[in-house]
């Protein structure tokens, strides 16, 4: 079947099985590699992406289900200019990534986070932040959250 | 009766490797003949593995020296690593070092991965092993023997394991190029200037004359200096010059990890690229017996369904409906005998071999049965197979196209990759190529001791017309990985008249001896470790510091059981038993102050300590913990001290122990591979759990001795004490002691 949906802020149309899961549309219909495959059934949170807003695990949602929707991922956080997403910067000043290949769905949870809360506690952090990181990037990633939104700063900064 | 129920598993470990179509090489180290190279192998002008390297990577303008390092007359400098890295930092801190020695601009600097050629195999590596062979030990401390066993084994060095990136690769050779690099430039603008070279300075890419107030620019110098023969023992930088290491300099790979621009092996792609998909025998060790196809063909967008001689592949024009037609077939496996094989048969062969006393290997000084007596205290200990988990699945893009094979992703080791696939076609080593990719985490799982993947998508390659990307499902990943090995411990301990320990046995029964990983640091008068060896249908590998998970589980837990016993205070009953004046001492003492040992803690709150060393680093966690309402563990703190000797990027060190210590309690937690009728149970992140943000600790309180002994590793000897610290906290919590790990599962049995 043909879907219309938005990817990005464009327009976008694609065909493909409407059981395909949005996951495999974005990375092998439209290149958006960036969404990773992590474990298929929405445990990781490697795939989130946005749609209309809500933080979505892409590898459960079929593409069916987002015909003439909205959705983001992670190459659509940064302006029209290019600068990087305060998100983005805060993740690069804390040196959060290890391996790197759950970020795209930590940033994406991150962002969806701070959009609702505007500045997560802690234990909000805990609560929303469900993604798996093996690396074990944790104390980065909540550090990073905080710095995003102003709070403790300082501790990215100072950190050696 | 436990008896291995699948006697042909022994001897089948013992069978060399098939090969087809490819000779082996003489043992060749960065190409160039052992014997005269000098310390860069590649020095020999006339040797045909420099002319390679050059051909491979030397484009107009640009001038290579001995192999690693290529100046553009553009003042770019690039360096080639012969390391994979998966994220801990080590093509950071590489760079760093060569850097730092050449005197560079670190921001013409950049770093890419080594083609998968021999040209490039790791002479820093090799010369680490060459140590061995010509009486100079020393310089290969801390290599895990089986490490070693699989290099004399190929030799086709490109491999990422045994924390050796810096230690090795770094301080043999990457510095020391940088190094004579340096001094070739400088030699040159002597020339050119009509000056003394003692007169000459570096810094940031330029050599500079002071006195005349002359400098020239290192990509003006290049072409000549390439010419030159480099000097093989240059002398190194004081320390207290460094502009580059010991700083904590931005990691040079993250800014394309957030904006979703970093390329893995999963993200590859060609044109006209089919994807597949795959599943192997259930109880490893079985064959496919038969599959009706007709399900997969009949699901839109697969063209084929694949039989190998153990597994079923679908391939189609995308992964979800290679997926689909995989998940329609009903494929028919032999069990391979193994069906016999479960968890507990495993633990019971082990129990029975420890209880039978005939060790397949022995270490450690003293009459231990004598010295033991008759009422040792005594405590047997359990530990599950542990999968990697690596968040990226494996997943390798092959092409066979007018006799050659171009195979794309990440592995630990590229040119073992590439050798294997070789093998596995029947080409010719020269007709393959392994273009390495980023790998997506791996902890073990990618080396060369286990490439199935490699196998498979060349068998794959070799019977299809275009490229093909082979995925592995998250469950495929689960199921048929290459764990850390179960394993039991019988520890048995005399405590003295003077409350001392008078004899520590450590009788342990697993895949294979765990010696050349354990690093036993109390000066005891005996002392032993016995190795019971039961393989089961399973692989059992390296998992991020390898046999130091389950042995400084064992030791940490045991000796605090002694504490216990003898009624000393856990730190104070450790440092009696370390050596005065020794590093591990030091660290124990650091960690006690730092966390605080000994002051009040809230109620239902313990402290556990344990200390571990482990590739040459010693490590030592305090770990503040209690006991959910639930019955699940709850970390609260953890405080951290390390002596890894010296730190080439500091911000980079601690994330490697900040995530090993989480990977740690992650294992000892809720991780746990189990085995029914030969098959494992687990299939994906809902059964194989793994720790999240809200049960990792909140704070860890990590801090660097910087002893200046030899460099240690820093990858991975945060894991193995934060199982032991944890065990320890609670049972400083609750008196329940944990002998049984994960601790969710003994909560639940």
């Amino acid at each position: 079947m043909a879907v219309t949906l938005k990817v990005n802020g464009k327009p976008v149309s694609v065909t493909a099985e409407p059981d395909t899961p949005l996951l495999w549309v974005l990375r092998e219909e439209l290149a958006l590699t960036g969404t990773k495959f992590g474990c298929g059934v929405a445990a990781c949170g490697a795939c989130s992406v946005h749609v209309d807003g809500e933080i979505t695990r892409s590898c459960s949602i079929a593409i069916a289900d987002v015909a003439g929707k909205s959705v983001t991922t992670i190459e659509g956080l940064k302006s029209a200019d290019g600068t990087l997403h305060k998100v983005q910067q805060a993740w690069i000043a804390a040196q959060v990534p290890q391996c790197g290949y759950c970020q795209s769905g930590q940033i994406m949870a991150a962002v969806a986070l701070i959009q609702e809360t505007g500045s997560p506690s802690d234990a909000q952090i805990d609560e929303a932040m469900t993604n798996i990181c093996r690396c074990g990037t944790y104390p980065r990633i909540r550090k990073a959250i905080h710095a995003a939104t102003g709070k403790a700063a300082a501790a990215v900064q100072g950190d050696a | 009766m436990a008896d291995n129920p699948n006697p042909n598993i022994e001897e089948a470990a013992e069978t060399p490797p098939k090969k087809k179509g490819f000779k082996r090489r003489a043992f060749l180290i960065g190409g160039v003949a052992v014997v005269g190279a000098g310390l860069f192998g590649i020095s020999l002008a006339d040797s045909n593995a420099a002319k390679k390297a050059v051909t491979l990577t030397t484009g107009k303008g640009e001038h290579n020296f001995a192999t690693w390092l290529k100046i553009g007359e553009d003042d770019s400098v690039t360096i080639y690593s012969p390391h994979t890295d998966i994220g801990q930092g080590s093509n950071t801190g590489l760079a760093q070092m060569l850097a730092e020695e050449l005197d560079a601009a670190w921001d013409k600097v950049k770093l890419v991965s080594a083609p998968a050629e021999s040209a490039y195999a790791n002479t820093g590596l090799g010369r680490g092993f060459l140590g061995e062979m010509t009486g100079q030990p020393g310089i290969i401390n801390g290599i895990p023997q089986s490490f070693l066993s699989f290099i004399a084994r190929s030799m086709n060095l490109q491999i990422t394991g045994g924390s050796s990136a810096l230690r090795y690769t770094g301080q043999v050779t990457f510095q020391m190029v940088g190094a004579a690099t340096r001094l070739a430039l400088i030699e040159v603008a002597a020339k050119r200037l009509s000056v003394p070279a003692s007169e000459l300075t570096t810094a940031e890419s330029r050599v500079t004359h002071a006195k005349s107030g002359k400098s020239l620019r290192y990509g003006e110098l290049a072409a000549e200096a390439a010419t030159l023969s480099l000097d093989n023992e240059p002398a190194l930088k004081d320390s207290k010059n460094y502009r580059l290491m010991r700083q904590s300099i931005q990691r040079l790979d993250i800014p394309s990890k957030v904006d979703g621009t970093a390329q893995y092996g999963m993200d590859f792609s060609v044109p006209n690229m089919r994807v597949a998909t795959i599943m192997a025998a259930p109880v490893r060790g079985g064959k496919l017996t038969s599959v009706d196809t007709t399900p997969a063909t009949a699901v839109k967008g697969v063209e084929k369904v694949i039989k190998l001689d153990n597994a079923v592949a679908v391939v189609a024009k995308g992964y979800w409906a290679a997926l689909s037609g995989l998940r329609s077939l009903s494929p028919q496996f032999s069990d391979g005998g193994n069906a016999g094989f479960s968890t507990a048969s495993i633990f019971k062969a082990y129990d029975d071999r420890i209880a039978k006393g005939e060790p397949d290997g022995e270490a450690g000084e003293g009459d231990v049965d004598a010295a033991i007596g008759a009422k040792p205290v005594e405590a047997k200990y359990e530990v599950p197979y542990l999968h990697h988990a690596m968040m990226e699945p494996f997943a390798l893009t092959a092409h066979h196209k007018d006799g050659k094979l171009n195979i794309w992703g990440g592995m630990q080791d590229p040119l073992a990759s590439k050798m294997k696939a070789a093998e596995v076609s029947g080409l010719d080593a020269d007709a393959v190529t392994f273009h390495p990719m980023l790998i997506g985490g791996s902890f073990g799982r990618r080396l060369p001791m286990y490439m199935e993947i490699v196998e498979q998508v060349t068998q794959l390659a070799m019977q299809l017309p275009y490229p093909v990307k082979l995925i592995w499902s998250r469950e495929e990943e689960v199921a048929q990985g290459a764990y850390r090995p179960q394993s039991a411990a019988r520890l048995r301990g005399a405590i003295g008249k003077d409350g001392k320990i008078a004899a520590y046995l450590n009788d342990y029964a697993q895949t294979e001896s765990a010696e050349s990983e354990t690093t036993f640091i109390y000066d005891l008068p005996v002392v032993a470790r016995r190795n019971y060896d039961y393989p089961s249908n399973q692989i059992t590998g390296a998992w991020r510091s390898v046999n130091s998970t389950q042995q400084g589980f064992y030791n940490e837990s045991f000796i605090d059981e002694l504490a216990h016993e003898a009624k000393v205070d856990p730190v104070e009953f450790r440092r009696r038993h370390l050596k005065p004046g020794s590093r591990h001492l030091a660290v124990l003492n650091e960690v006690a102050t730092k966390s605080g040992w000994g002051s009040p803690l809230p109620a239902g709150v313990g402290r556990g300590v344990a200390i571990v060393e482990s590739f040459k680093t010693i490590v030592a966690h305090v770990i503040e913990a209690s006991v959910n309402a639930d019955g699940t563990p709850k970390v609260h703190k953890v405080t951290t001290v390390v002596d890894a000797g010296s730190i080439v990027n500091p911000d980079a060190a601690m994330a490697q122990i900040e995530g090993g210590t989480i990977m740690g309690l992650s294992s000892a937690i809720g991780e746990a591979i189990t085995l029914d009728k030969g098959v494992v149970q687990q299939s994906n992140f809902g059964d194989y759990p793994i720790l999240k943000m809200a049960d990792a600790p909140l704070v860890q309180d990590i801090h660097f001795l910087n002893s200046g002994a030899n460099m240690g590793g820093i990858g991975e000897p945060g894991v193995p004490p934060a199982a032991p610290a944890l065990a320890n906290a609670l049972f400083a919590a609750t008196g329940k002691r944990i002998r049984s790990l994960p601790i969710l599962m003994q909560a639940k049995a």
